[in-house]
This record gives structure tokens, C-alpha cells and sequence, in this order.
């Protein structure tokens, strides 16, 4: 792994490519260490049936390429092309107008000009105009045409893992050219060959086998699942069991398992649990599975078919322990998927019902065939109704933003409903300049399976232009805290924060509000669930 | 390729353009070929080929519901959603497909990277930048004023709203300079207005180097067919005066289908025509496609309904899953020893003993 440069080193960034330089066809990539992400391990396709395991080195001049592999990829190319009618258009009509050429994340953190999201689509245009247009059949480079060679291919795949998939690009452009629609069917391309990153391939490899990304076993995430509620009863007096795989209970419960095994995750898990342990009494009748463990899709950064794949247990769970409804826990591209692919993908079982909260009787219309409900959605409803007793001092001490997630902001549209939770728990809230939040937000810079170690250079980079608008609130309101509903989220801007900006921290919402929550019968509190003495309390004994 | 080869092959392309007519009427007196067949070759081209093309995109389904939400999505009553960023049904999407199509929409959204470092920290901010939404709005609008304007030509009587339109558009009562008040007609602003546009669109690409870096030939190309497009219309209307009667009777010929070729029309309307035949011949083969592809844009033109209105994808296929039974087979010991419920108590004695 290359070491990281510091942030000095990085800021030196130069966003105007020389003019007299030669045009970008004839650059030929370099594949620099601490921007691309490992090779995919053979194992991990396997176990899933991908074509092409093998132990192959990005950094190697040999890729160890399927003799037959320009083949695959035209072929492959030419299926999605009749599949998929935003690839073909977005093929066809890019007028090349520049506007997303600086709403890239990774163009301004970097200023690779490969990075700007039109160029990057020109990548694959380039091969396209010369495989299916007849312009580029006959004129080659004068009409921006280019033959497929391994070069074209390195150069794809070291750009495609270059992008988040986070649609900002989209929002800008005046015909709704999605690069991340172009992303991931090139990345479905370059997984024809077995070329896929591990950090990727392996949490879909362990996704599929125990139900969730990291691979954790049953047991162990009961035990996981134990410790928090060791913690909760040591903060709060109270014992707050949940139940596992629970057939005949009417919600079954699904979150990332990052929450469930990675801080500051960990702290929303316990959020969650303390928020199911509170409504108990007014009617919640809730269950988590360990098989679909896990809300997060990996496949989605891998194929549609792989997204399908993993997709899948989500309905299949709900139908086996015959729950009504599913809630699904704090996470981007999870409700992405669950937005805009599941019904299609996958379809719900008879067996569900339209959702109905048992607490206060409201109807989620909007979520009448998925049957599935965000959990954020759920809490605002609960709070609309004041069926929770909150004390919003109790994060007095903290000062918080908010990071929409790309997924939830521009695959979704869940703008308001996190905010009026956390407006419900926290006094001291602020806002990021209005260009980098809502639909316009920044992605973490390490989303769609770039958060992995080797590529930090990449994610320090792609995570600048938030954790710059993150030091803007922090030096003008003293903001101390960055919420965020994405698991990723709460992994990967830890780390950004503490290279940009290390005074502030990385929370979940539902952390926020369990804090705030107020149970009958708790001792009196004195630490937030991290363990750090609540405002006023900074005194008292932690017993 | 670089931008100043790009230019040059696409100049040297443009002159070509011009200097065909101007040979083929100028020293040949080919009327008919440039007059009456290159212009119905070239609609016939435009129309048949956008079509062909619109009819190929439509032919790949749009499997997934992917529409780029701009806003806050519908959800609760008491939540203010935004029903054209964010479409809720049908009623959403057009009113959102008109503001994209009639007011550029997102492009009016375009901001500027300003990045700075100061003692090393580095400072974003996004700049006002609505120049390209001007000039993109510019030059649609007044080549389409330019486009009805030319109903005059092509129809007797003229309608009432091509009088209207000329009347408005030159308003101003401008003579040319510096032959004010020589009898010259007057200025109209559109044609002003359209030049300006299209050579700041040009400029563009050529000083700023992020466009200059993704401009291509076919970006430039159809930026100076237009440019000589409009200029050759300009010189026809305020230097080289032609014939209008003529040119009327050549017009309006070919579009009631009984085709003429009269005489003593200049040679420089037939470079104006035959760059107009260019134009729209080369249409369904470029990125002029944007025009017809906007409409198709599945992040723009579907609502954001997929979690209450079910969306089929056609080619759904039924794919491999690892199932829970699957999964209990592998982990059934352990889930027992941790206390989770399982489906089949039994099979782990059986498991112990055949392992025995």
C-alpha cells in the first residue's frame, strides 16, 4: 500500500490541462498506487460463479486476459445495449457541454481530467462510436472513435473504479446523462473478465454465504448483538433484548452490517436497538435475521444480476418468518436498491402487506408494493405523533451537520425526513452551503466499494470537496458532529475527517436519538452511548 | 487529437461545405442538383434518419425506474415534497420535461469550480456561472425565431404570426452599418442575437481547457457549420442581395412537391442552402441527436413511484440464490449453540453421528 500524502501534499491540485498537450486518446494510462483498488481474489468469484477467477495484478503489464476477451466485451456491450436504453442514449447524445465537467468529486479532488464525468463516459463512447456508429466506422479518431485494445481496457477499468456512482453529474445535466448508469454497466463489463476489485467481489462473496458483507457468522452476530446490550444496560440501566429470526413477528428488521460491526456504526445499531426496546410496550413486534443480515448490496457495484442476487433474501427472509412489512435500517445505495430496483428486481411475496406503523396507525403509502420502509421515515412519523419522549439537551455538547447521502438524495429523494429527526433531537443544528447538500450533496468520495485501504489516496481526494464544506460549517458555527443515514458514510468519513478535519466526528441519527430518548425506569444517565459524559455531567462518577 | 488538429480538420470540412455549391452553381450551374435534389436528399435524410434512430433507442426497454431525484421525494402529508424534481406521477414528469426542454432546466443549475489553497489549505467554492445556460438558451431560441421567420419564403400568404415574428424581432428598425437609411433592410436581433451565442459556444471550447480537453471534432464541426450557416444567411440578407421572388418561387416549389429552378438567384443563397442541407443531413448521425434524446432520458422522464407502483423490467430473468436453507445447513450448529432458532432441530444430530 502506498503511504498517504498529507493533506498539503494533495491540496496541490490543478484543474486546467495544459492546452497544447496531445489529445486523451493518445495518453496512455498509468495505474498509480493509492488510487486503484486490489484485484478481485479468485476465491471470491468463484464462490459466487463470476467468470474468469484468477489471480491477476492491476499494477502488472499482464492481465492474464480470456484469449477471447475483445469478444466478450463487444458482445457484452452490444447486450446492454439492447437492454439498457440509458446506456444506448447516453451513448448517442452527449453534446460534450462541459456543464458536470467540475461537479466531479474525484475531478476536484484530483483533477485527473479523465475524472470529469463526461470524459470518463468518452471512454466507453470512444469504443462504442467505432463498434456502432458509421461515422467512427469510417472517420476513427476524427469522429472520436477508438479500437478496443488492453490499453482502452486498463484505462476503463482504473476510471470506472474512479467513480462513485453518486449521480451529482446527473443533477447537472441538461439531458440527465447519469454517469453512474454508465459506471455500472462498464463495471458489468469489465466483470465478464473477472475484473472486479476485492473489496468489492469479497463482501459479495460473504454476502451471499452468511447473509451479510463482512462475513459475519450467526452466532457471532448474536454476540455482537449481546455486547451492545451489555453496553446499553451499563448506560442506561435497562435490558434490551432483541429478537433473532423470529417467525410470526410483523417487522422484520434489516440494516447494513456495518452498523452491526464497525464504529461509529456500532453506536446506531445500539440507536436502533434502544429505539425498538422503547416501543415494545406500545406494540412494536419486530425481529432481525442473521440470514439477510445485511441491507447493503455489494452486487449493486458488481452487476444488476449480482444486485438481484443478493437482493433476494430481503423478500425471501420476510416470506419464511411470514412478517407483515420490512423496515430497513440507515443506508445509502441499500436504499437505492431498495428504491428503484427491488419491487422490479425481485418483487414482494403475497405474504406482505401494505405498512402500517403499529404505533401511530399511519399508512405508508409510499412504500405500498416494496413494502419496505425507512427507518428515519418511521422515526419522523413517531416523533410527528409524539410517541417519543425525548430530552434534545442530552446532545447539547454536540454541534451537527448533515451529509446526505448521494443515494438517499438523488436515487431516492429522503431530504426532509432525516433533518426533522434530528431537529427533533438536537438543539444545535446547521446546515452545509446550500451547493454541497440535498440534491447537490457530495458523495464521501468512497462509496459504491472504493472505501478499501489501498486506494486512501483516491477516497482522501474524492472526499474533499465535502469534508471542505464540512470545515466551513466547523469554522463558522463550530459544528463538532457530521450525521449522515449511510453505514458507508459513517465508516468512511471518519477517516476523511480526522485527514481534513479532525475535530469533527461521524454519528448515525438514530445514535442522536437514543441519547435523547427517555426511558421510564433508566437510571440516571450520564454518558452518551459512547460513552462520553453528557453535557453537565462532565463530573459525575461513570458508575 | 488535439484541439487545434480537431479545428482544422473540422474548418478544412466547413470550407468544403461552402466551396461545393459555390463551384457546383458558381462554374457549373448545377441549379437543379443543388436546388431541388441535394435539398430533398437532405430532408428526407433528417427526417427518415431521426426517426429510424428515435425507433432504435425505443426499441432497448428501460428495465429499471432510475430517475434522478432533485428534490424531496412524496412521503408524508405534512411533508412539502417537490412534485417536479421530484415526480410523484405522470402530472410531475411533463411539467418537469417542460422546464427541461423549453428552459434548460438543469443546465440553469451550472455552477464553477473555484479552487484555491490558502497557506496550503485548500478552498472550494461554486461560482455563479449561467453563461452557458445564456447562450445554450440564446441560440435555441433564435435559431428557432430565424427557422419560423423563414416561413415567409416558403408560403403565400404568409401566415400572420411569421409577419408578427418579423415584425418583433426587428423592431429595433436597425440599418446595417455604415449604409444606415441606404435602403438597406433592417436588422433583425435574432440573427444578431445567434451569432453572438454560437461564437461564444465556440469560443468556449477553445479557452476553457476542461472543454477544451473533452471537445472533439464533431463538437466544433457542427459550431462552424452554423457559424457559416448563419453568416452566408447574413451576407444573402445585407450585402449580396438575391432574389427574393425567385428564391420564393424555388421554395415554395419544393415543398408543394412541383419543384422549379428558377433563374438568376444568386450563388450564395445555394451556399446557404446546401450548408442548411449539410446540417440537417448530418443531424441523425450526431449528438444533434440531444434534440429527440431528451425526450427518451429515463433519469428524467419517469417518476419516482417504484416503491408504490410496481415497475416491470421485460427481460426479468430468474437468477441463482443462496437460500436460507442453504444457509441453515451450513450454520445450523452454531446457530443452536447461540440460541437462534432454526427450521430443522434434528439434522445436527444426524450431521454428528454420520461424522461419527
Amino acid at each position: 500500500m502506498a503511504d498517504t500524502p498529507k493533506p498539503a501534499e494533495i491540496a496541490k491540485i490543478d484543474h486546467y490541462p495544459s492546452p497544447f498537450e496531445k489529445g486523451w486518446m493518445n495518453k496512455q494510462v498509468e495505474i498509480k498506487p493509492g488510487v486503484y483498488c486490489y484485484a478481485s481474489k479468485p476465491k471470491n468469484l468463484e464462490y459466487v460463479g463470476m467468470p474468469y477467477p484468477r489471480e491477476w495484478n492491476p499494477a502488472d503489464e499482464d492481465w492474464k486476459l480470456p484469449e477471447n476477451w475483445k469478444e466478450i466485451i463487444e458482445e457484452g456491450f452490444k447486450d446492454r445495449l439492447d437492454k439498457y436504453r440509458s446506456f444506448k442514449l447516453f451513448m448517442d447524445i452527449c453534446v460534450r457541454c462541459g456543464a458536470c465537467a467540475d461537479k466531479c468529486h474525484f475531478f476536484i479532488g484530483s483533477g485527473d481530467p479523465k475524472n470529469m464525468p463526461v470524459q470518463r463516459a468518452e471512454l466507453l463512447r470512444s469504443v462504442y462510436r467505432k463498434n456502432h456508429t458509421i461515422g467512427g466506422k469510417i472517420l476513427g479518431p476524427f469522429a472520436g472513435a477508438r479500437e478496443l485494445t488492453e490499453d482502452v481496457l486498463k484505462e476503463w477499468w482504473y476510471y470506472l473504479y474512479q467513480c462513485t456512482e453518486c449521480r451529482r453529474c446527473s443533477v447537472f445535466c441538461p439531458y440527465g446523462i447519469d454517469t453512474a448508469e454508465i459506471t455500472i454497466i462498464g463495471r458489468e463489463l469489465t466483470n465478464l473478465l473477472g475484473l472486479n476489485i476485492d473489496w468489492i467481489a469479497a463482501p459479495v462473496a460473504n454476502c451471499y454465504r452468511t447473509g451479510n458483507h463482512l462475513g459475519i457468522q450467526p452466532h457471532a452476530y448474536k454476540d455482537m448483538m449481546d455486547f451492545f446490550t451489555d453496553e446499553i444496560e451499563d448506560i442506561t440501566g435497562i435490558r434490551m433484548e432483541q429478537d433473532f429470526n423470529r417467525k410470526g413477528a410483523e417487522i422484520l428488521f434489516i440494516t447494513p452490517s456495518g452498523d452491526v460491526f464497525a464504529d461509529p456504526g456500532t453506536f446506531t445499531c445500539m440507536g436502533y436497538m434502544m429505539l425498538f426496546h422503547y416501543l415494545k410496550e406500545q406494540g412494536l413486534d419486530i425481529t432481525w435475521s442473521t440470514y439477510a443480515s445485511e441491507g447493503g448490496n455489494f452486487g449493486f457495484f458488481t452487476s444488476h444480476e449480482m444486485a438481484k442476487r443478493l437482493n433476494a433474501k430481503m423478500y425471501a427472509e420476510a416470506k419464511r418468518l411470514g412478517v407483515k412489512w420490512i423496515l430497513g435500517g440507515e443506508c445509502g445505495h441499500m436504499w437505492r436498491v431498495l428504491n428503484q430496483y427491488m419491487d422490479t428486481f425481485n418483487g414482494p411475496p403475497d405474504s406482505l402487506e401494505e405498512p402500517v406503523s403499529p404505533i401511530t396507525g399511519t399508512k405508508f403509502e409510499n412504500a405500498k408494493t416494496t413494502k419496505m420502509v425507512h427507518l428515519v421515515e418511521f422515526t419522523a412519523d413517531l416523533m410527528k405523533h409524539n410517541k417519543l419522549k425525548l430530552d434534545p439537551s442530552r446532545n447539547d455538547h454536540l454541534k451537527v451537520t448533515f451529509h446526505d447521502s448521494c443515494n438517499t438524495a438523488r436515487g431516492m429523494g429522503f431530504l426532509e425526513e432525516p433533518r426533522y429527526v434530528i431537529k427533533n433531537v438536537c438543539n444545535n443544528f446547521y446546515e452545509m452551503p446550500p451547493e454541497t447538500i440535498r440534491e447537490l450533496t457530495f458523495c464521501c468520495g468512497s462509496g459504491s466499494g472504493l472505501n478499501a485501504g489501498e486506494n486512501m489516496e483516491l477516497r482522501m481526494r474524492g472526499g474533499l470537496p465535502r469534508a471542505n464544506a464540512v470545515k466551513h460549517v466547523h469554522e463558522k458555527h463550530g459544528v463538532n458532529m457530521l450525521s449522515c443515514i449511510c453505514a458507508i458514510d459513517r465508516a468512511v468519513l471518519t477517516s476523511l475527517m480526522e485527514y481534513w478535519v479532525p475535530e469533527v466526528e461521524v454519528t448515525g441519527v438514530h445514535e442522536m436519538v437514543a441519547n435523547a430518548l427517555v426511558f421510564d425506569g433508566e437510571k440516571k444517565r450520564t454518558t452518551d452511548l459512547r460513552g462520553e459524559p453528557l453535557p453537565g455531567m462532565e463530573d459525575e462518577e461513570d458508575v | 487529437m488535439n484541439f487545434v488538429l480537431s479545428i482544422l480538420f473540422s474548418s478544412f470540412a466547413v470550407i468544403v461545405v461552402v466551396l461545393i455549391p459555390w463551384i457546383g452553381v458558381g462554374a457549373f450551374d448545377l441549379r437543379i442538383l443543388f436546388g431541388i435534389i441535394i435539398p430533398y436528399a437532405a430532408m428526407l435524410t433528417f427526417f427518415v434518419g431521426i426517426v429510424v434512430r428515435v425507433i432504435d433507442w425505443s426499441r432497448s426497454p428501460v428495465p429499471f425506474r432510475i430517475p434522478t431525484t432533485a428534490g424531496q421525494e412524496w412521503s408524508f402529508p405534512w411533508i412539502k415534497s417537490n412534485p417536479i424534481d421530484n415526480p410523484k406521477g405522470t402530472g410531475g414528469v411533463v411539467i418537469r420535461m417542460i422546464f427541461e426542454v423549453l428552459t434548460f432546466r438543469s443546465l440553469f443549475r451550472n455552477t464553477r469550480l473555484e479552487y484555491r489553497r490558502v497557506d496550503g489549505v485548500p478552498k472550494i467554492d461554486y461560482e455563479w456561472e449561467k453563461w452557458l445556460w445564456v447562450a445554450a438558451l440564446v441560440f435555441h431560441y433564435s435559431f428557432l425565431v430565424i427557422f419560423l421567420r423563414h416561413f415567409r419564403f416558403f408560403t403565400e400568404p404568409v401566415p400572420g404570426f411569421v409577419t408578427l415574428l418579423q415584425n418583433l424581432d426587428g423592431f429595433m428598425q436597425m440599418g446595417a452599418a455604415p449604409f444606415n437609411g441606404f435602403g438597406l433592410p433592417g436588422v433583425y436581433l435574432t440573427d444578431m442575437l445567434l451569432m453572438a451565442a454560437v461564437t461564444w459556444l465556440l469560443l468556449r471550447r477553445i479557452l476553457y481547457s476542461q472543454i477544451r480537453y473533452v471537445s472533439l471534432p464533431a463538437d466544433y464541426f457542427p459550431l462552424l457549420l452554423i457559424i457559416a450557416l448563419g453568416f452566408s444567411g447574413m451576407l444573402m440578407r445585407y450585402l449580396f442581395r438575391v432574389d427574393v421572388t425567385a428564391v420564393k418561387e424555388l421554395a415554395i416549389g419544393l415543398f408543394k412537391f412541383s419543384p422549379v429552378s428558377p433563374e438568376g438567384i444568386g450563388v450564395i443563397f445555394y451556399i446557404h442552402l446546401f450548408i442548411l442541407c449539410v446540417l440537417i443531413a448530418y443531424f441523425p448521425f450526431s449528438k444533434l441527436m440531444h434534440l429527440a434524446g431528451i425526450f427518451l432520458s429515463p433519469t428524467r422522464n419517469l417518476s419516482n413511484n417504484s416503491r408504490f407502483v410496481r415497475h416491470v423490467n421485460p427481460w426479468n430473468y430468474p437468477v441463482q440464490t443462496h437460500t436460507y436453507d442453504e444457509y441453515e445447513d451450513e450454520f445450523r450448529d452454531k446457530m443452536i449453540e447461540a440460541g437462534l432458532p432454526v427450521e430443522k432441530e434434528a439434522e445436527s444430530t444426524v450431521e454428528t453421528e454420520e461424522k461419527e
